[in-house]
């Protein structure tokens, strides 16, 4: 599991690569948490093109960081997400609370 | 249930073997010949199952996690993921959608709802202080070749 962060003028994106499950949440969630609250960005893009396999742990691994955003006045968003994540995405309902690109 | 071939796959309940059990699931299922979709419904109905056990059978202690993956006849595959750990006191509470004991780690509930939908069937035997069985079963489309 890889993060590359890089940021523009406070819009941020974070492209991560390999698969994402309970095992890997943990440290994906620990260094963008470092990230968001160092950097303040006013956006975040998860951007999920390079990820193989994603379970329900994404899910909370989104919508952690999305409070987390909201908390530090910016935005969440994910962007490419495969279609077989895309569809654990709609499943649990998190496209009404976070945009997914 | 006529079986034409079957594996079995015990493992300790560590987080790093979640990513273990799908490799073997999909190993096994090479020989089907399975869609894309139907291989990562399978996987991902897999992870979540162990998954469950990693994070709540056996909370604050460790224990064995069996894998049983068979094909059936007509193209059904089954599979059952057994763990001797604290069991479910609430098994219709637990496969509610957002319900989980675990929201400090983030953990989203919905792990029933994943297996349910993307398997065909799903059953949940549990006793407290015994351990929780989950068998899946999906049927995968008539082989094109």
């Amino acid at each position: 599991m890889k993060v590359d962060i890089s940021s523009d003028r406070g819009a941020a994106v974070a492209v991560l690569s390999g698969e994402i499950d309970h095992h890997n949440a943990k440290s994906v969630r620990e260094e963008l948490d470092r990230y968001i609250i160092a950097a303040q960005p006013r956006s975040l893009a998860i951007d999920m093109g390079r990820i193989t396999f994603m379970d329900s742990s994404g899910i909370g691994l989104i919508m952690g960081r999305s409070k987390l955003m909201k908390e530090c006045g910016g935005i969440l968003e994910v962007r490419n997400p495969q279609p077989y994540i895309r569809r654990v995405l709609k499943l649990s309902g998190i496209e009404r609370i976070v945009k997914v690109n | 249930m006529e079986v034409v071939n079957s594996i079995k796959f015990t493992m300790p309940s560590l987080s790093v073997n979640e990513s273990a059990a799908r490799a073997v699931v999909s190993s096994f299922l090479i020989q089907t010949d399975p869609t894309v979709e139907e291989l990562s419904d399978i996987r991902t109905a897999v992870s979540e199952a162990v998954t469950n056990a990693v994070v709540h059978a056996y909370r604050g202690t460790s224990g064995m996690i069996e894998l049983t993956v068979k094909l059936l006849r007509d193209r059904e595959i089954y599979i059952r993921v057994k763990d001797r750990g604290c069991g479910i006191p609430d098994i219709s509470q637990a496969m509610e959608p957002l319900f989980t004991t675990a929201p400090e780690e983030e953990r989203s509930g919905l792990g029933f709802s994943v297996m349910q939908s993307f398997m065909d069937k799903l059953s949940v035997r549990s006793a407290e202080g015994k351990g929780t069985t989950v068998t899946m079963r999906k049927r995968l489309a008539p082989n094109g070749n």
